[in-house]
C-alpha cells in the first residue's frame, strides 16, 4: 500500500524528521510551561533543511566508481541506465526479468524527506522520490517461507571502473529481513528533488532504508531475490566485526567506529557535530521490529 | 652533478618555511570558500595528511640521493622535517578541533581505534625531533647523540604511512604504494655487510 508513511514535513517545513519529533515533544511540554519557552528551540529546528542538490550529488560513496567521495560524480556518467531490467527470483509467485517500466507499473511515486546517516559518521537530509518496496513485493507475490530479501547491484566493469579493482567482492550485495523490507519506510528511490536519480546516487533504481547506515541502501539494483536464509552482504563479508548484517543506526554500539555523534554535511568548516539518534530518529516507527533482540549483538 | 650541487648550495632553505605556512593558509581558505566540496573538514584532513606523507618521502629521499646520485640536498633537510611536523600538527588539529570536536571522544578514539593510536604515536615521536631541529640542540646534545635521537624519524615515517593505510575502510592501492616507497627508502639505508667477507 502506497502512502504507508506520510512525511510529517511539507516542502515549506523542511526540518528533518527526528528533529520534528523532538519539537513535538518539546511543544507538548511547552503547552504546560507557556509557549514562549518553546520558541528558540522551534526556530533552531526549522533552520535545518535538506541538503542542496549539489551536496547530495557530489558527495557519494559508490565504490563501483572509486573510493573517493568525488569519484562517483566524476565517473558515473559512463553508466548506461537505459535499457534497464531487474531480475526478481527466489520465493516469488511471478519470477522473471522485469523491465524498469514493468517494475514501475502500478507503483505510486511519493516524496520522502529522509535523514541519511553514513557509517563514516556524517549525515545528510535527502528529499527522495520513490515507491514503497512492499508494493513491488506484493506485485510479484511473496511465497510463504520467504524470510529475507537480497539485492544486487549491476556488475559492469567497463562502465564501472571501480569494479576493475578488488576493493569489494563484486557485485555489491545487500539484504533485509522480510519484515524490514515490508516496512512502509523502506523505499525504492527513483529520484531526488523531483528529478531523475543521478547515476552517482544509484540510478535508475535504489533502495533507501533510513534507519540503517547508508551502505545498506544499495544502488543501481539489477536483482532482487526472496530467500529463506539470511543472504550474504558485501560489507558484512568484508569485515563482519565492523559491519553487521542489520547495521541499524545505533549511537550505543561502536560498529566500525564510535557512532555516538555525526557531522552534518553542508555546514562548512565549523559545522557542529550533533548527537546520533537510535534508528536514526525513526525508532517510533521501527523499534518494534527488533523487540527482544540484543542490538549490541545483532548490530 | 658538481654544477647542480653548486647551484643548490646557493639556494636558501628558509623559503620552505614561508611556503609551508602559506600553503596551509591556502588550503584552509579553499576549505572555507567551498572549493573543497560539501565536506571540507574531511577534505582538509586528507589534504594535510597526504601532503605530510609526500614531504616525508621527499625527506627520506635526500640521503639516498646523495649516496646513489651524488646530489647534495642535505641543507634542506631541517626545513623539510619541520614542514612535515607543521603539516602533521595541523592535520591533527583539524581532526581534533573541527572533526571530532569533543576531547572525551578524541581520547576514546586514541584508545579504541588502532590507526588513530598509530597516527598519534607518529606525531608524539616527532615532537622531540622538531624541538631539537636547531643548531643549539646539536651542540648541547653532541652530534652523535643528536644523530641517534633523529633515527626516530624512521619510526615516525613508518607509523605515518601505516596510519594512512589503516585509516581507509578497505585496502586501497595508493596508501600501500606510499608505504612501499617509504619502506624502500628505508631499506636503501641499511649498510649490508658483505657476506663473503665475514664468512
Amino acid at each position: 500500500m502506497a502512502g504507508g508513511w506520510k512525511n510529517d514535513l511539507s516542502w515549506a517545513d523542511v526540518t528533518p524528521e527526528a528533529d520534528f519529533w523532538d519539537r513535538r515533544k518539546f511543544m507538548t511540554a511547552a503547552a504546560g510551561l507557556g509557549v514562549a519557552a518553546a520558541m528558540p528551540r522551534m526556530a533552531q529546528a526549522q533552520a535545518l533543511k535538506p541538503n542542496s542538490w549539489k551536496d547530495i550529488t557530489s558527495y557519494n560513496n559508490f565504490y563501483e566508481f572509486g573510493t573517493g567521495k568525488g569519484d562517483p560524480a566524476a565517473y558515473a556518467h559512463q553508466l548506461t541506465t537505459s535499457p534497464w531490467s531487474v531480475e526478481i527470483d527466489g520465493l516469488v509467485e511471478n519470477p522473471g526479468t522485469y523491465s524498469l517500466a514493468d517494475v514501475l507499473d502500478g507503483m505510486e511515486i511519493e516524496d520522502r524527506i529522509y535523514r541519511l546517516r553514513c557509517v563514516e559518521t556524517w549525515s545528510m537530509v535527502v528529499p527522495w522520490n520513490g515507491f514503497e518496496l512492499r508494493d513491488l513485493l506484493k506485485k510479484v507475490g511473496v511465497k510463504p517461507g520467504a524470510k529475507y530479501v537480497s539485492f544486487e547491484t549491476l556488475l559492469r566493469p567497463e562502465e564501472m571502473p571501480g569494479q576493475k579493482g578488488k576493493v569489494l567482492d563484486w557485485p555489491y550485495r545487500e539484504g533485509l529481513r522480510l519484515d524490514e523490507a515490508m516496512h512502509p519506510l523502506t523505499l525504492m528511490a527513483t529520484g531526488i528533488y523531483g528529478r531523475d536519480l543521478p547515476n552517482q546516487n544509484g540510478a535508475p533504481l535504489r533502495l533507501v532504508v533510513p534507519w540503517k547506515y547508508g551502505f545498506k541502501s544499495i544502488k543501481s539494483i539489477v536483482k532482487i531475490s526472496l530467500t529463506r536464509r539470511q543472504p550474504r552482504t558485501s560489507w558484512n563479508d568484508y569485515n563482519p566485526r565492523a559491519f553487521g548484517f542489520y547495521s541499524n543506526v545505533n549511537p550505543e554500539v561502536a560498529a566500525f567506529t564510535n557512532q555516538s555523534s555525526e557531522r552534518p554535511i553542508g555546514g562548512g568548516v565549523f559545522a557542529k557535530r550533533i548527537p546520533t539518534l537510535k534508528f536514526n530518529g525513526y525508532g517510533d516507527q521501527v523499534a518494534s521490529l527488533y523487540q527482544g533482540m540484543d542490538l549490541s549483538k545483532f548490530y | 652533478m658538481q654544477k647542480i650541487n653548486g647551484f643548490v648550495r646557493r639556494l636558501p632553505a628558509w623559503p620552505i618555511y614561508i611556503v609551508s605556512v602559506a600553503w596551509f593558509g591556502w588550503l584552509f581558505w579553499q576549505a572555507l570558500s567551498g572549493a573543497m566540496g560539501p565536506d571540507p573538514v574531511n577534505a582538509l584532513e586528507l589534504a594535510l595528511g597526504t601532503l605530510a606523507l609526500q614531504l616525508m618521502v621527499a625527506l627520506l629521499a635526500i640521503s639516498p640521493a646523495r649516496k646513489y646520485l651524488g646530489l647534495n640536498l642535505i641543507k634542506f633537510r631541517r626545513a623539510l622535517g619541520l614542514a612535515v611536523f607543521f603539516f602533521v600538527a595541523m592535520h591533527l588539529g583539524v581532526w581534533m578541533i573541527l572533526d571530532v570536536q569533543f576531547l572525551g571522544q578524541v581520547l576514546n578514539d586514541l584508545v579504541k581505534r588502532p590507526f588513530i593510536t598509530i597516527g598519534m604515536a607518529s606525531f608524539v615521536l616527532m615532537v622531540p625531533l622538531a624541538l631539537t631541529s636547531n643548531n643549539l640542540s646539536i651542540r648541547r646534545l653532541g652530534p652523535q647523540a643528536w644523530n641517534k635521537l633523529h633515527k626516530l624519524t624512521y619510526a615516525v615515517v613508518i607509523l605515518g604511512a601505516a596510519h594512512n593505510v589503516l585509516i581507509q575502510k578497505t585496502w586501497e592501492t595508493e596508501p600501500l604504494v606510499y608505504l612501499g616507497i617509504i619502506a624502500a627508502l628505508l631499506v636503501m639505508r641499511i649498510k649490508w655487510r658483505p657476506f663473503m667477507a665475514t664468512a
